[in-house]
């Protein structure tokens, strides 16, 4: 699906990461896993360090310290945005929707629309373009986008396929109209067949969670793993993105009348260093312009990665420069998505710690 | 020609996973001789010893079943053999 939006910006970035770091050479002591493969998939992979949050921090403290940085430092006046929405796939509560409850701790205006996403590593991505679409009220004026997870905690520590990448952490993207006659181009698809390909299989409805669904088994190559904890096919995740986004970029510059050559960055999900790399060979683009440099550093978060890699990478200069980039994201769902625009000039870029 | 494609494959299988012996399998992954992760490392290493890049959408078990399926995703890779 080919989306167009039209004078829309972003007008400031804040990620925030946990404090709390994790590193790959402590993790792999848990692994039931020979060391020398061990260190062989952190070469490989990227993997080495990782931010968690401590146990029983939710997905709205990191967004409520977040809000108050932005605050405190005149970033952002509390009355001055008109929806807040959320995405995350780990939420404070089934209900209410932690979009409200972030709503409450921070005591703004009831006149706003609070709204919970549930996406995950495509998140940033399908939070700008309800983000744009909400923008074509009149009466909004701003709107704060926040991505955020905490999902180490249902990841299995035992799990070499999912514990070493998972890292926790929000971000906080402003989006507003532009005055400059900006075109935004989109590409969205999803796949509910392959829904399961990502999925934590307990814990709702359909299995609510129980002793029997909290008992650690071996689910092969030695990963212990609960029906409680996330569960990622890691060949098949590999597998789609390397079908499925070439093609979805293509068709995205075709839509946007632009070259490959032509933008400056690609900032695309950080699943690992080896999926990226892999897709920059097949698209044909520098790794200088896609930077995968955020999974060693934090770990995977999810809608989390995009703007921890523009916050990295790109820190004050997108306060005075502008760039045009593309983003992707892909995960869970299956989703895929990515957006085509020029980003920069922006008030805030920032990254700070959750202590 | 094939034995002299061979040999270096073997010594790379060997390094990562010394435990088998990959000359007498003809299939190594119902066999349980690499698992995913082994494929990733001997993607990493054929691409730098051979200085290609092997298609992510060509990392699929078939492609690395044995000897010969390596050696012809290999040339597939445009490794100069």
């Amino acid at each position: 699906m080919n989306l167009t939006f039209r004078r829309k910006r972003i007008s400031g970035i804040l990620t925030i990461v946990p404090a709390r770091e994790l590193s790959f050479l402590q993790d792999m002591k848990n692994f039931n896993f020979p060391e020398a493969r061990s260190l062989k998939l952190r070469e490989v992979m990227g993997y080495d360090k990782h931010r968690v949050v401590e146990p029983g921090v939710c997905v709205s403290d990191l967004a409520v310290a977040g809000l108050e940085h932005l605050f405190e430092n005149n970033l952002l006046h509390p009355d001055e945005f008109d929806a807040l929405i959320l995405v995350t796939q780990s939420p404070d509560y089934f209900m209410p929707p932690t979009s409200n409850v972030i709503q409450g701790r921070l005591n703004l205006k009831p006149d706003m629309l609070c709204l919970d996403i549930n996406q995950g590593c495509a998140g940033f991505v399908i939070g700008l373009m309800q983000a744009f679409s909400l923008l074509e009220q009149e009466s909004v004026q701003k709107v704060v986008l926040i991505n955020a997870d905490v999902l180490s905690r249902k990841t299995s520590p035992k799990d070499r396929n999912s514990f070493p990448l998972v890292g926790d952490g929000a971000s906080i993207t402003i989006v507003e109209r532009d005055t400059e006659d900006s075109i935004i181009h989109a590409n969205l698809k999803m796949d509910g067949t392959r829904n399961q390909v990502l999925m934590i299989p307990a814990g709702g409805f359909r299995l609510p969670s129980s002793p029997e669904t909290a008992i650690l088994k071996d689910v092969g190559d030695n990963n212990l793993r609960a029906k409680d904890h996330l569960r990622m096919d890691g060949s098949a995740v590999f597998n789609f993105v390397q079908m499925e986004i070439p093609s979805l970029i293509d068709g995205l510059l075709k839509h946007g009348g632009v070259t490959i050559d032509e933008p400056d960055y690609f900032f695309f999900h950080q699943p690992n260093r080896f999926l990226l790399q892999k897709l920059a060979d097949k698209i044909k683009v520098p790794y200088a312009k896609m930077p995968s440099n955020v999974v060693e550093r934090f770990g995977n978060s999810s809608g989390v990665t995009i703007p921890v890699t523009i916050t990295l990478n790109l820190a004050d200069r997108l306060v005075h420069e502008q760039f045009k980039v593309c983003l992707a994201g892909y995960g869970v769902g299956l989703t895929w998505c990515a957006m085509l625009m020029n980003l920069g000039k922006v008030k805030f870029n920032c990254m700070i710690e959750y202590k | 020609m094939k034995s002299f494609v061979m040999k270096p494959v073997i010594e790379i299988l060997k390094e990562i996973r010394p435990e088998f012996d990959f000359a007498t399998s003809e299939d190594f992954i119902a066999d349980g001789m690499l698992d995913s992760f082994d494929v990733v490392n001997l993607v990493a290493t054929l691409d730098k010893n051979f200085n290609i890049s092997i298609a992510g959408t060509d990392i699929v078990p078939e492609n690395f079943k044995n000897l010969e399926a390596i050696s012809a995703l290999l040339r597939k890779s445009g490794a100069k053999l």
